[in-house]
């Protein structure tokens, strides 16, 4: 099953290359430069993970995170960012970020978190729609 | 030497070392001076101008006292003196009234006059009628001096113009020192006679040797020609002639103040006494009558100069010690300065580490994933057919970016320490983290790091920070000790169950045992002159004073140095709100 990533960082070499990359790797892969773009991006479509950069023209990741996380609380965001700090670490976990990476980092480790967010959301997703069914068994009168 | 180098505080051989338009305010010899001085003055001229003061006073008030009293004695005795002539006097003024000459020149008559004379008054030797020719016309008394004439003598001459004589005191033929008094006494057909009695000295010296004369003094009576009249206690002997010139003629009693032959200071009280021939001298030694003054004055002085002591002592010693407390405190102004400086310092190198490497690992970020991308079309495409050369390059490529990145993780972590404040700390992280940031100079010198933490130390309360400025401080240090090819020691060890005990030891050249104990002073430096600032060791001592450890140094001069920190593992909490 392939995964389904959002890309979002103001670098667009950067963007490109680690796109290509994971395409390479089988991943459906989306890219956006900008946090506008990203949640233009999210309204249509459903990611299974969201790698997100932290420091952004306009709108940082921080920011993006907590608009995504309000709209969509399922979804995944893995923050990867040059600026490491761990104030900045913190509140991203406390904000519901799956992880928090550092750049540059390897593509192994980034493969592996993606799939861990795809897994983790997929049963978030599985536990909703099983509510949902619930929901209407109990909802409708057979 | 030893001595003074003890007494002397520890602000005399301060030397500041930087210039500036307040360097004055630092000089605190000049300030210690200036204290001791003007303290000094102020509270030693009010005591000193006094007691000067009071001395000359009371000098003075005693000599006019002495001088009073001397004038008194000498007036007295005139008085006296006087007394014992016009009492004589007026004995035989009274024999020539009421006795006629007739009745005078009768031996019988007169001799019950002499004796009547000897028992009432005293004195008389003995008793002669002079006609106004000049001879004796009756004579009592031991010699036979019948006849005489003394019509061409002095004496005789005298009484006849004055109508009384009182003779200067001689041997004359009896070899018996005396003297003689005459009275003339007119007759009603115009000529006279003389009546003339010769006193012996003796009642006339009990007057003046009875007489008391403080100050080792002397009281006798000369004649106008300074020839002594009666024996003098200290001052030649009788009819010599005294050492002093005679004093000038005076109505009154006068005192004045001469130097004797030995060169002893006199006070002289002279007086004329009236008709008669003589001048009464009470002399006395100035220094004998001011003896009690002296004693006095001696007592005054010796007190005075206690008190200036004493004075003195407590200026200097209130002086010295609030300039050392001066003296000190600035210097743990300066080492406080100097501190923050160096904690500032290493945080401005910390955001500085800290912006290189997030500006650095975006860049960073992005040859990672384009040399990724080619290694994975290298590895994907089969039209790039595996070349294994450019795969290797690529792979060296991420290699170095993976290098890189470890550093700008270290720069980032190290700068990330600087504010934390208390947190568990592996002691071994600390290290490695010093070593990784210095490794690369030691591999360059060849010098062989051994980290050795035993395994019974557990995480303990720290400040991650200051421990790394810690080992930072002691490893460099031994760095600049080391020669090439040396070996490092670090230890950490459990030392008691609430202590540890860090130790850093070097090969290097050690040090000498003069500076061993000035060593964790601020500014003590030997590398002065290759720019160190001697502060790095003052400050890792703040440091592990302030995370409540102790440091101490052996060190042995080519041998090496050791430095071992003993550090609590439970940190006692002394500031609250420091993170």
């Amino acid at each position: 099953m392939t995964e389904k990533v959002l890309l979002v960082d103001d670098e667009k070499e950067f963007l490109d290359s680690l796109a290509e990359r994971m395409k390479t790797r089988g991943m459906d892969v989306s890219t956006a430069t900008s946090a506008i773009d990203a949640l233009k991006k999210t309204e249509g479509e459903s990611y299974d993970a969201i790698v997100l950069d932290l420091m952004m023209p306009g709108m940082d990741g921080l920011e993006v995170l907590k608009v995504l996380k309000k709209k969509r609380p399922e979804v995944q965001v893995i923050l990867l960012t040059g600026h490491a700090t761990v104030e900045k670490g913190i509140e991203a976990m406390k904000l519901g970020a799956l992880d928090f990476l550092e750049k540059p980092a390897d593509l192994a480790t980034l493969t592996k978190k993606i799939k861990e967010a795809q897994a983790k959301k997929m049963i978030l997703v599985d536990k909703r729609t099983e509510a949902k069914i619930k929901e209407i068994i109990q909802g409708k009168a057979w | 030497m030893s001595i003074l180098s003890r007494v002397k505080p520890d602000f005399w051989n301060h030397r500041d070392g930087s210039e500036g338009p307040f360097k004055h305010l630092f000089d605190f010899r000049r300030i210690w001076k200036l204290a001791v001085g003007l303290s000094a003055a102020i509270a030693l001229a009010p005591v000193i101008s006094m007691a000067v003061f009071e001395y000359k006073v009371t000098h003075n008030a005693m000599e006019a006292e002495v001088l009073l009293r001397t004038a008194r004695l000498v007036s007295n005795t005139r008085r006296t003196v006087s007394f014992f002539f016009s009492e004589r006097k007026a004995a035989l003024d009274l024999l020539v009234r009421q006795h006629t000459l007739e009745e005078l020149k009768k031996p019988d008559l007169l001799t019950g006059l002499l004796e009547g004379l000897q028992k009432a008054v005293g004195g008389f030797t003995d008793l002669g009628v002079v006609d106004h020719q000049g001879r004796q016309q009756s004579y009592v008394g031991p010699y036979e001096l019948e006849g005489v004439d003394y019509s061409d003598q002095e004496w005789f001459k005298e009484v006849v113009l004055r109508g009384v004589y009182i003779s200067d005191v001689f041997l004359g033929f009896r070899d018996l020192p005396h003297l003689v008094i005459a009275v003339k006494h007119d007759l009603p057909d115009g000529s006279f006679y003389v009546l003339r009695a010769t006193l012996d000295t003796a009642r006339f010296n009990d007057l003046l040797s009875q007489l008391e004369v403080s100050g080792n003094g002397d009281a006798f009576i000369i004649n106008r020609e300074g020839i002594i009249q009666t024996p003098p206690r200290y001052c030649g002997r009788v009819l010599g002639k005294i050492s002093l010139p005679v004093p000038e003629y005076s109505s009154r009693t006068r005192v004045l103040e001469e130097k004797n032959f030995n060169g002893q200071l006199l006070v002289i009280g002279y007086a004329y006494v009236t008709e008669t021939p003589f001048i009464l001298v009470i002399g006395e030694q100035k220094a004998e009558l001011m003896k009690s003054w002296y004693r006095t004055r001696t007592k005054l002085i010796g007190f005075l100069a206690a008190s200036i002591v004493a004075i003195l002592v407590v200026i200097l010693g209130v002086a010295t010690h609030l300039v050392n407390k001066i003296y000190l405190a600035d210097e743990k102004r300066v080492m406080t300065l100097h501190q923050v400086e160096y904690a500032n310092k290493m945080a401005s190198i910390g955001r500085l580490a800290a912006g290189v490497a997030h500006e650095i690992n975006n860049p960073l970020a992005i040859i990672n994933e384009k040399a990724g991308l080619i290694k994975d079309i290298f590895t994907y495409r089969k039209e790039y057919a595996r070349d294994e050369k450019l795969l290797g390059l690529v792979e060296w490529i991420l290699t170095s970016v993976g290098r890189c990145g470890a550093i700008t993780r270290r720069l980032l972590s190290f700068a990330r320490h600087m504010h934390v404040s208390i947190e568990p700390v592996q002691i071994k992280e600390v290290i490695d983290e010093v070593t990784g940031l210095l490794g690369k100079e030691a591999e360059y010198r060849d010098i062989s790091i051994h980290v050795d933490v035993s395994d019974d130390v557990p995480a303990f309360e720290s400040d991650r920070g200051k421990l790394q400025q810690i080992f930072l401080n002691l490893v460099n240090n031994a760095f600049a000790a080391m020669s090439d090819g040396g070996r490092l020691d670090i230890k950490v060890r459990r030392e008691t169950p609430d202590a540890i005990l860090l130790r850093v030891t070097d090969d290097g050249c050690g040090i000498p045992p003069a500076d061993l104990k000035r060593i964790f002073e601020p500014f003590f430096s030997t590398k002065k002159k290759k720019g160190g600032t001697g502060l790095g060791l003052s400050i890792t001592y703040g440091l592990v004073k302030e995370l409540g450890g102790t440091i101490s140094v052996q060190s042995e001069v080519g041998k090496g140095t050791s430095f071992t920190i003993s550090l609590p593992i439970q940190l006692k909490q002394r500031k609250k709100g420091n993170g």
